[in-house]
């Protein structure tokens, strides 16, 4: 079966990545899709900032902006950060716990699929009649006026993509509660799979009110019901409370993963075991509790009443708890360390403090009489660009840099990646410090322009330098990536020379079966002990014998590929119909619509009704083969 | 060889079956938490409806009051709970290793399901009729999308144990085909339990 050794064409390739139900390659399907969608959201970003860096500028129409600026959001959440951080999950968490691939490895591809035909979808908006434009949270009193299909895009591209991280979610739940290795208990998970685990719990219980909110969006205003519309009983406030309670437990989703990586890499970098681990995986699973309880702070003016926002206001104070206590905890980990500053670390280390400004300014919003001050200011998007850049998107390169030996056994140049850390950094405080100062002075989010003479040029223009700078160093990223696949320079087992936790126990590249024999896990950090009081090699869990792997299955892709075609039709089905809104009815009718809709469901439909139907038991991995490669790795490694 | 494994004789069968493989037990702690997922669903089609209940845009809508029957409501849960009972004993006599027993009983629980969607397609025709509909009020439309969503869910789960009991009638049963069973069994409860708050918020509380 697979032997990943020999030399393939290109189409057997690329065939290979469309049915693979391996975590590894589905990591590096994640990868790829989501950096394409970061640089288009960093490419949406640096026309914001262009329109920006002039008073009475006229580089972007207002509504050609407001595009810009809902597609820069929408991509960045839903497109970028989300899927990268899948990318290092896939990539570590089944390699972490011991296992041989994840739970529901034909679901994990699905995941996938899902998510690349539900950005692809959504992006396809600027070709065919207009992006969303009524923002990232898409309000339902913006939304439902917007003309055009843009916002229809938005709902079913998310609606497509959404399905994806919910199967994803409990892919990874079931994973590392029923396939961790013998010895693994939980309270010796690395960190790295705690967050996993506590985000993947946050997307099962967070991601179905967005389905149901994006299902009423959908239905208002293609369906005709009146779920937002007001003079027909409706209220729009629904929407805004949906968003939010998936909302804001998906920062979380977001920032939660990033700091299990970070977690991994101050412990290895300082060489020092994760300081108070126990404290930490608390602090992990109470964030994840408070995130449910404190949606209706982004709801301050809406004007619940003083007992809710009080209510709100105290939660999420709470959460700086917690979050406090992982900040010490990392600090306490580099103290006294014999610390190595590479790449990935010099991003962990420069995420302290940028969080905990994003922090700081968090729990001055979450006083609520002080947040009708702040509300849709520019202090609002250097808040959560603080949080998300400083946190998240530090979270990823650091990721990027630290598991790129794990995932391609190639190592990134380490030179190029610290001039490009030290440009990322300085142009991110660059662009976002100002923006606070710029809120305090009053300019309001989300408006297109600004005039001259209200005393906002400077910081702009000082903004949109400091966004340049951030395009630079991604630039010389990508120089650097593609540097190191064309040298292709390969490396052996643990090339950080301090690895700690289970992934860095395995040869490089990793067997597609990941492990020969099951690992015998005897404490926290279960590589470093080995290192430290037996001869570096993990103990085997079994004998070495025939085991069982998953078959390769193209359906996941065209059960994707059905729900994006049938997007089309549901998106043409409403155009020109009277039940629909005013801003779709207007359009030309497409009598077409109904059966791309009716043919796309049935492509999905009779998918899943095959993988049902047919039995799929899998296939064997014998002993003479895992033999034949560890005899070789031996080779090798003389 | 794959396949030896997962047709057990009949004097080694497990007593539960459907966890006895790695993949059935990772579909069963899988499916829970998908039903999880699916609790969040139907608590956010609840909250929707509850903000929306006899919000019309005129006196001349039907409100709650006016329009739901008790009786209907009572016979269409019979069926349902009915139903849910059935399932119990197809995964009984699947434990036991009964398969045509087993069969048996999955298709009365599939008539079942059968009847309680009759009674709700005719009991949305008739609030059509009577000017009720998803495009009259928001009252309609959060009704109709909380009913639907369970309704299409009973379609899905009626589609999916009929395949089941068509695709397992030659290969009989085994670990591999207990746990496709058992899950399906464990989707249609989890369908009559969001039925049981259908009837306590939209029926009783739209009648009192």
């Amino acid at each position: 079966m697979a032997s990943t050794a020999e030399k393939k064409g290109f189409w057997s390739v690329i065939w290979e990545y469309l049915t693979t139900v391996d975590h590894k390659k589905i990591a590096i399907l994640y990868l790829i899709a989501g950096g394409i969608f970061f640089l288009m959201g960093g490419i949406e970003a640096m026309l914001i900032r262009l329109q920006l860096a002039i008073p009475n500028n006229d580089f972007l129409s207002a509504g050609l902006f407001n595009e810009v600026l809902t597609m820069h959001g929408t991509t960045m959440i839903f497109l970028a950060a989300m899927p990268l951080l899948f990318a290092f999950m896939n990539a570590t968490v089944p390699l972490q716990i011991g296992a041989r691939d994840v739970a529901f490895p034909f679901l994990n591809s699905l995941g996938v699929w899902l998510f690349i035909f539900g950005g692809i979808f959504l992006n396809l908006s600027w070709v065919m009649g207009g992006a969303p434009d009524a923002g990232w949270t898409s309000y339902a009193s913006l939304a439902i006026d917007s003309p055009g299909h843009g916002i229809d895009f938005y709902a079913i591209g998310l609606q497509i993509t959404g399905f994806g991280t919910l199967i994803s979610g409990i892919n990874f739940i079931t994973t590392i509660i029923t396939m961790r290795a013998p010895g693994m208990t939980y309270m010796r998970m690395p960190l790295m799979t705690w967050t996993t685990l506590v985000a993947s719990v946050l997307i099962v219980f967070a991601f179905p009110p967005l389905t149901i909110g994006i299902f009423l969006l959908m239905f208002d205003r293609m369906f005709g019901s009146s779920f937002f519309l007001v003079e027909t009983g409706g209220n729009t406030i629904i929407w805004e409370h949906l968003f939010w309670i998936f909302g804001h437990p998906e920062v979380y989703i977001l920032i939660l993963p990033a700091f299990g990586i970070f977690s991994e890499i101050f412990s290895t970098f300082s060489r020092k075991r994760l300081f108070g681990y126990s404290a930490m995986v608390f602090a992990t699973v109470l964030i994840g509790f408070f995130g449910f309880m404190v949606w209706a702070h982004h709801m301050f003016t809406v004007g619940l009443g003083p007992t809710a926002n009080a209510i709100f206001a105290i939660a999420t104070m709470a959460i700086a708890v917690p979050t406090g206590i992982k900040i010490f905890n990392w600090i306490a980990t580099v103290w006294g360390g014999s610390i190595e500053f590479t790449t990935p670390m010099l991003y962990a280390l420069a995420f302290i403090p940028s969080f905990v400004m994003g922090g700081v300014t968090g729990v001055m919003q979450a006083a609520a009489p002080a947040d009708y001050q702040y509300h849709d200011s520019y202090f609002i998007v250097a808040h959560f660009h603080y949080v998300i850049v400083g946190g998240v998107v530090f979270g990823l390169l650091a990721g990027l840099h630290y598991y790129w030996p794990l995932m391609f056994a190639t190592m990134l140049n380490e030179t190029l990646g610290k001039i490009s850390f030290a440009l990322f950094v300085t142009g991110f405080h660059v662009t976002f410090l100002i923006q606070h100062f710029l809120g305090l002075w009053g300019m309001p989010r989300r408006v297109f322009t600004f005039l001259d003479g209200q005393g906002y040029n400077t910081a702009n223009l000082v903004s949109t330098i400091g966004a340049f700078m951030m395009a630079l160093a991604v630039i010389i990223l990508l120089v650097n990536i593609v540097m190191t696949v064309a040298q292709n320079k390969r490396v052996a087992r643990d090339p950080w020379g301090d690895g700690r936790t289970l992934e860095w126990s395995l040869p490089l590249p990793v067997p597609y079966y990941n492990f020969a024999q099951t690992p015998l896990i005897r404490g926290l950090d279960a590589y470093w002990i080995e290192k430290k009081e037996n001869n570096g090699q993990m103990l085997p869990a079994e004998s070495l014998d025939d085991f069982h792997m998953p078959n390769n299955s193209i359906l996941p892709f065209i059960i994707s590929a059905g729900l994006f075609i049938a997007g089309f039709g549901a998106l043409y089905l409403a155009s020109g119909r009277e039940w629909a809104i005013e801003a779709v009815s207007d359009l030309p009718q497409h009598p077409w619509a109904i059966w791309v809709l009716i043919t796309g469901l049935l492509i999905t439909f009779i998918s899943m009704g095959i993988r049902s139907w047919k039995d799929d038991l899998g296939y064997y991995v014998t002993k003479e083969e895992v033999l034949n490669d560890l005899e070789e790795q031996e080779r090798g490694g003389k | 060889m794959a396949e030896m494994e997962y047709n057990v004789p009949s004097e080694r069968w497990p007593s539960h079956p459907e966890t006895a493989t790695h993949e059935g037990k990772n579909k069963f702690y899988g499916f829970w938490i998908f039903l999880a997922g699916e609790t969040t669903l139907f608590a956010s089609l609840f909250a929707t409806y509850l903000a929306l209940k006899d919000s019309v845009p005129g006196d001349d809508h039907l409100l709650a009051a006016d329009l739901f029957a008790l009786e209907l409501a009572f016979v269409m849960t019979m069926f349902l709970l009915t139903s849910s009972l059935t399932s119990v004993f197809a995964v009984h006599h699947m434990r036991n290793n009964n398969f045509s027993k087993m069969q048996l009983w999955l298709g009365i629980t599939v008539l079942l399901g059968l009847g309680f969607l009759s009674l709700e397609i005719y009991e949305f025709i008739e609030y059509t009729h009577l000017g009720h509909t998803f495009r009259s009020s928001a009252f309609g439309s959060a009704f109709y999308f909380l009913l639907g969503t369970h309704g299409a869910h009973v379609v899905f789960g009626l589609i999916w144990i009929t395949m089941l009991i068509i695709r397992n009638a030659k290969r009989g049963l085994s670990v591999y085909t207990a746990a496709k069973v058992h899950t399906a069994a464990l989707y249609w409860h989890f369908i009559d339990v969001v039925w049981v708050f259908i009837f306590t918020i939209v029926y009783l509380l739209g009648v009192v």
